[in-house]
């Protein structure tokens, strides 16, 4: 067994410097990486990339380090709930690049698979495709899309071993699987750390050669977005 | 003329026995509660959750467990989680059946606009561009006119595209319309609204063949 555990957070996040581009897992507030990001917010690293299907929001998530405007730029597909983002994005203090969901993560998928590039049919026609190639296949048209380049992408599972092998629950699972092994190094943060041996190797969603780093992280909020409920009758 | 409520009834029609379904956020997420129960119908969310059921009891609720408008909600017997790689392999591999989801404006020739307003809302596309780029069934669930009272049933969209040639069917509080190579073809009229009506609201040529049924829900 190749042993990837590390003590805490801040062992995880040796060798981060400003101007890096970062991966975060998650979709909204569900299964993002809550304990690497609070570690960023206190290392005050700056002029990052940050890659991530949303933004977070004002208080929680990435919103917190938007709000000590330590992102240069962000590489999303959706940052409709946060007003900071709005700000800093409609005054120009923050460089923002919007990508198709489906193109986002599979230029991760592409990055973490060994594919410098794929072809897809969203966001033909859009201003998404303006400047990229486009090539006809089979009557319809698609564009060339790369896959990313990052420094470190962060990723939230549930339960995982010092192996580095990951499960996730619910939808808490999204973007975290495309990202793991897609930067130089990844580093995963479990609610779990089990001893290695108790995991089914039949039940693993992510093998341990796809991740450098893991801990178990501690203090989650695990904060909901939006709570819907029904009554009971 | 329908309310949202009434959008959703009629698009629930469309919803046949067998399909599996992705409902964008808005109105196309009430169309769940009016889908007969005589039929088998499974609702995907892209951020990766097949088989989704209705919003959990009070004190119930996972954050874990959420569909693509960050609601906490349940799952149904046979349901399943995957990552977004795989929900979206779903989408643009045309396994999904129906798309159903919203447009600020759609062009006669099919173009939809929903991600953008210059200068004003910069929300970002999500997953609507992979939904529109790949699906063959979409229908629109929209308002035909703004708040103006200008249509948004257009010649060419004003807006930042969010597809090309891609919508097959609109479902409005006015009518429902078939997307054809000649135009919005006009299939039937909501309760209490006239052809002239609709054909006011329609900036976009509308074709009007015969006489147009009031629609049922």
């Amino acid at each position: 067994m190749i042993n990837k555990e590390v003590a805490n957070v801040n062992e995880a996040l040796i060798g981060i410097e400003d101007g890096m581009t970062l991966m975060l897992g998650g979709f909204g507030l569900c299964g993002i990486p809550e304990n690497a990001i609070n570690a960023l917010v206190k290392m005050n690293v700056k002029e990052l990339t940050c890659i991530s299907n949303n933004a977070g929001v004002d208080d929680f998530g990435l919103g917190l380090l938007l709000q000590k405007h330590q992102i240069k730029k962000m590489i999303s597909s959706y940052v409709g709930e946060n007003d900071e983002f709005e700000r800093q994005m409609l005054s120009g203090e923050l460089d923002v690049e919007l990508v198709p969901q489906g193109t986002l993560v599979e230029r991760c998928r592409a990055a973490q698979s060994g594919f410098p590039a794929f072809y897809t049919p969203a966001g033909f026609g859009t201003e998404v495709a303006e400047g990229k190639e486009t090539r006809e296949f089979n009557g319809k048209m698609y564009v060339l899309e790369k896959a990313f380049d990052a420094d470190f992408a962060f990723v939230k599972a549930w339960k995982g071993d010092a192996a580095g092998n990951l499960i996730f629950k619910g939808t808490a699972r999204n973007f975290n699987p495309a990202m793991c092994g897609a930067a130089k190094i990844t580093v995963a943060e479990v609610e779990e750390l089990v001893p290695v041996g108790s995991l089914d190797p039949n039940q693993i969603h992510i093998p341990g050669i796809f991740i450098q780093r893991i801990f178990q992280g501690n203090n989650y909020e695990k904060r909901i977005e939006q709570r819907t409920v029904r009554k009971k009758v | 003329m329908l309310d949202k409520v009434g959008i959703a009834k009629r698009i629930a029609k469309e919803v046949k026995d067998g399909y599996y379904v992705n409902l964008g956020i808005g109105i196309p997420t009430l169309v769940a509660n009016y889908v007969r129960d005589d039929i088998e119908v499974e609702f995907q969310s892209e951020n990766g959750v097949l088989g989704m059921g209705p919003f959990p009891f009070e004190g119930e609720e996972d954050a874990d467990i959420i569909n693509a408008g960050k609601q906490t909600i349940t799952t149904l017997p046979g349901a399943s989680f995957f990552d977004s790689s795989m929900s979206f392999s779903m989408i643009r591999g045309k396994h999904v059946d129906l798309t159903i989801l919203g447009a600020m404006e759609v062009s006669e020739e099919g173009d939809i606009a929903n991600w953008k307003i210059p200068g004003k809302m910069v929300k970002g596309m999500g997953g609507a561009m992979d939904l529109v780029a790949s699906a063959e069934n979409i229908i629109v669930a929209m308002m035909h006119t703004n708040r103006e009272g200008e249509s948004k049933l257009l010649k060419k969209c004003s807006l930042p595209l969010t597809g090309v040639g891609c919508v097959k069917k609109i479902v409005s509080n006015l009518a429902v319309l078939e997307v054809t190579k000649d135009g919005f073809k006009l299939l039937e009229r909501a309760p209490g609204v006239s052809v002239e009506e609709i054909q006011k609201a329609t900036e976009g040529h509308l074709i009007v063949e015969g006489t147009i049924p009031e629609m049922k829900l």
